[in-house]
This record gives C-alpha cells, structure tokens and sequence, in this order.
C-alpha cells in the first residue's frame, strides 16, 4: 500500500520535468520535420506546398553542405586533437607536487568560464591582430613576418580558439581520473622496473580511457553546434572556409528565410549528432548500473 | 641526495606549470590590462603591459554610450530566472528519481539526457517561427523558456547524483518515528540536500550565462544580454579594443568568480556523473 502510494507520488513528482522535456523536444522537432518536406520561404508567406525529398536534394546537391561538412569535421577533429593531447599532458603535469598548485589550476582552468563571444573577439583583435595584435609583436621580435590568421589560415585562427576554450575542460576532467587512481599500483610497476614511459602506455592511459572518450563525446556533441565563435570573427568566411554545418543551416533559415531547405538542414544535424549521442548514452549508462 | 634530486624536480616542474598556467590565462590578464588603457596605447606597438596611463574612462563609456547595466541585469534575470524555474521542476523529479526508483528510472534519466544532445540548429526555425508568432521574440521570458529548457537535463542529472548520496537510512527512521511525506522532505531531507542544490545553481547560472546560441539568434535590443552585447563590437573595424576590453572584463568577471568556486561541481554537472 504505502509503496503504491511512494509510486504515485514519484510519478506525479517526476511529470512536470518529462511532459516539459518531452513537449520542448517533439514539438519543434515534428515542425522541422515537417517543413523539411515543404517548399516553404519566409518572403513567400502563403506559398507553402509539399515538395518531397527536393529539399534533402537540394542540401546535398549544394556545394557548400560539402565544404561545411567537411569545415566541422576538420573544427571537431582538429579541436578534439588539440584538447585530448594536450589536456592529458597538462592533467600529468598538474598531477605533480607542485609550489602553488591550486592558483596554477584555477589559471588553466579560468578560460572555459570566458563567454564564447568574449574569447572569440580578444583572441581575433587583441592576440590575432595582423597589425596590432600581439602575436604580430612577437613575430616581429623573432624577426619573422607576422601572420594575417583570419585571412590566411581563418579555419586554424578559429581552432585556436575553440581549443583555447576547451582545453581547461579535457584537463580539468582528466585530472580528476588521473587523481583517482592507485598510488600503489604506480609504485608496483615502479619497482618492477616499468620506466615512465611503460607506465604511462599500460597503468595510466587505460586507467584514463574512460575519461578521455568521455571529454571526446561530451566535447563532440557542443563542438558540432560551434556558432559563437564563427558568428563574431569570420560569419563564415572567407567564401565559405570557416561555414561549418551550425553556421550554414544559421543562414539559410534566419537570413535567406528558406524554411525547407534550412529544415531539411537540420534534420542532417541532428542525425549527425545522434551518431555521437549514441556512444556516449551507452557508456554513461553503464555507468548508472554500477 | 634523493632530496635534493625531487626538490630541484618539484621546482622545475613548478616552473613549467606555472608557465603554462599563466600562458592560458595570458589573454584574460590581457583583456583586463588593456580595459584601464585609453584606445591609443590599447593598439600601440610595442605593446604596453604595466607602465602606461591607467584610466577607467572606458569603463565610463560602456555605461554612457551603450547602456552596459541594462545588459547586465538582462544576463542576471535569464541566467538567474531560468536556474531558479529549473531547479523548481527539476528537484522534485530528482528526488523521486533517487528515492523511489523503479526499473524505468534508468531509461528516463537517459533519455532526458538524450534530449540535451539535440542540436539546437535542428529546432532552431520551429522555435524561431513559434516565438515570433507568440510575440516572444527579444523577452526575457521567450528566453527564460529556453534556457530553462536546455539547462533542464543537467540540473536534473546533478540533483539526482547529489540525492543518490544521501543515506536511505535516515529517511527510514524518520518514516519509523511517524514523520510524513512533507515532514520527511522539509526536516530531513532539504538540510541534507541544500549543499548539492547550491553546486547545481552555481553550475547553472554559468552554462546561462555564457549561452550564445540562442541569446544571439532570440533577441535583438531589449532582451539581449551580455553575450549578444560583446557580440555587437564584432561590426566596426577601428580603434575599440579597450572599450570591448573593459566591457569583457565586467561580462566574465562574476563568473570567473563562481566558476573558481565550482570547479569541483564543474566535472560532476559536466560529465552526467561518468567521472568522479
């Protein structure tokens, strides 16, 4: 009796959370699948009809999906890369005994709490500047020609500065894995003579794994939806170097007004992110079983 | 001998992380820097770190030119109004999550998670469309809504791995002394559970705060918070850069500071309790 009651109670407690969840997901989700079947412009209000697959024709056939696609795989990968090798450095670094190692963690730490609008904007004026910006200094201090970024190299300017921000994550986390790890286990492989480097490719890296492909997944779904940085430096440019998936389905809906067409867009994101959602909904959810 | 040897180790290792350490924070120290010069030297080559006029003129402009208080309480109100409606749905699911699970527990957890996956761009036209046609385009509330909404599955992960914590012990004593359901949440349960409700606030209102999808594609003038508002130097080529300097520094300021406090909470909310 008192447990039916315990149920009920739960299940009243808990519906507000999913009804809400469930409504904030199906509704615009069904509307956008909808109108990716629909010939559907903002400037042509009342001109709607059905079209089919034209509008999933059209996004494929269309240059630039390419070149976006392709512009996210090389931001993800480039930025995963960055982050993943770095952050397991700097974890085994901050793992040290270190003289004021809680200040030296809070500065690695401080750049992920920067607004994305923020980052993007001192690092393309202030450090990226091909005149006044610092790097430019100190190129020309070492004599070297300094680099225009955002005109010469705009996909690697933005990389920078997406790694910048992300990398206090991947350490942050990795640090947190490494710190639960066994002292003894380490001092047992010492003392049968595993150099550092055996220790670190057979004790701490897998000991690590889950950690990292964690930071990889969780990293990889908001690394998708990169729009800030790309919105504030380059709007996509130059030509389409730095339009990542995000950023094209950004301009065919909210500034060519092509409803269907930036629908159909998006249903190919959300597929995308799907893949990756997968992966990590399965190792968390293991997790929950522990 | 073997002391000296890991002393002078622990000093040059010291050397390297702080050098590192301070290489990343480098730009914020920048930002702050250059936020006290006037726009000459904020672009002068060579660069000037310390010795140079300070003034806090820009700090003055900000305010004057472009209204900065009004962008800030715009970031306080949704990043604030939307942690607080939050936790109001969420804590109760939480709760009965952790203490009275049953075998679909696990799948709900999941797949709320599951929704915070979705891309925003894949419901940004359906969104876009409805909020205009219910006039909430530019709201604090439209953007209330939304922010509540893509927060929602966090704040419900942390509560429930915070709440998994509690001993069920106490809550069984308490229902043996005759304590009744309200009782048993309002005296027992809430004083537990304050600590981990703070963390999951704190951690919230940083993830609002810092939020520049829908902050920028939802408003335009009245609504716009500080995101949208830095996002609004991105325009003019020219000499602005201790003007977006100073404005910057009071934008990531507060939650710099918060975020030092919640570094900890920070790995919990982030990774849906996978590390620990």
């Amino acid at each position: 009796m008192a447990t039916q009651q315990t149920q009920t109670a739960a299940r009243l407690m808990m519906s507000p959370a999913v009804l809400l969840l469930l409504a904030w997901m199906l509704i615009p989700l069904s509307m956008t699948l909808y109108f990716s079947f629909q010939r559907y412009n903002l400037l042509m209000p009342g001109m709607e009809y059905f079209t089919g697959l034209d509008n999933y024709r059209y996004f494929f056939a269309n240059p630039n999906f390419w070149a976006a696609l392709t512009n996210t795989l090389v931001l993800v990968g480039g930025v995963l890369a960055i982050t993943l090798i770095g952050g397991t450095l700097l974890a085994l670094l901050l793992d040290q005994p270190i003289f004021g190692q809680g200040i030296v963690r809070l500065l690695v730490i401080a750049p992920f709490f920067v607004m994305p609008t923020v980052s993007a904007l001192v690092w393309k004026n202030m450090m990226m500047h091909p005149v006044n910006g610092l790097f430019s200094f100190i190129a020309r201090v070492f004599g070297v020609q300094p680099l225009d970024w955002f005109g010469q190299v705009p996909m690697l300017s933005i990389i920078l500065i997406v790694s910048w921000q992300w990398l206090p994550f991947a350490t942050l986390i990795i640090l947190t894995a490494l710190q639960s790890l066994d002292e003894e286990q380490k001092e047992a492989a010492g003392m049968d003579g595993a150099g550092p480097l055996s220790l670190f490719f057979y004790i701490i890296l897998p000991h690590l794994a889950r950690a990292i492909t964690v930071v990889m997944l969780i990293q990889t779904i908001f690394l998708l939806s990169i729009f800030a940085e790309i919105f504030v430096t380059t709007a996509g440019g130059p030509g389409v170097a730095t339009t990542n998936l995000t950023f094209l389905i950004y301009i065919q809906s909210l500034l060519q007004f092509d409803v269907g067409l930036a629908s159909a867009g998006g249903i190919v994101a959300v597929i995308l992110a799907n893949i990756v959602a997968l992966f990590l909904l399965r190792i968390v959810g293991r997790n929950l079983d522990a | 001998m073997a002391r000296t040897i890991s002393t002078r180790r622990k000093v040059i290792v010291s050397a390297i992380a702080w050098l590192i350490g301070l290489t990343l924070f480098f730009p914020i120290l920048w930002t702050f820097l250059t936020s006290f010069k006037t726009e000459g030297t904020a672009i002068a080559m060579p660069p000037r770190f310390l010795f140079f006029d300070w003034t806090l003129e820009n700090y003055q402009t900000v305010q004057t030119r472009s209204n900065y208080f009004r962008h800030f309480s715009n970031s306080v109100i949704t990043a604030v109004g939307s942690t607080i409606i939050g936790l109001i749905i969420a804590i109760p699911a939480a709760w009965a999550m952790a203490f009275s699970p049953t075998k679909r527990t696990k799948d709900v957890l999941l797949w709320m998670l599951s929704t915070k996956m979705l891309p925003a761009v894949g419901v940004l036209v359906p969104i876009y469309l409805i909020f205009r046609d219910l006039r909430l385009l530019d709201t604090h509330i439209g953007l209330i809504i939304v922010l509540t909404m893509i927060n929602l599955p966090i704040i419900v992960w942390m509560l429930y791995t915070y709440f998994k914590e509690i001993p069920v012990d106490i809550l069984e004593a308490s229902r043996m002394d005759g304590a009744s359901l309200r009782q048993e949440i309002i005296y027992v349960l809430t004083p537990m559970a304050i600590p981990g409700i703070a963390s999951t606030m704190l951690l919230n209102i940083i993830l609002a705060w810092n939020e520049a999808f829908w902050t920028l594609n939802l408003t335009t003038t009245r609504a716009a918070p500080l995101t949208a508002f830095i996002a609004s130097y991105s325009s003019p080529e020219g000499l602005f850069w201790a003007k977006l300097s100073a404005a910057s520094t009071l934008a990531i300021a507060p939650i710099l500071i918060m975020g030092w406090f919640s570094q900890k909470q920070l790995v919990r909310g982030l990774t849906f309790g996978a590390v620990k």
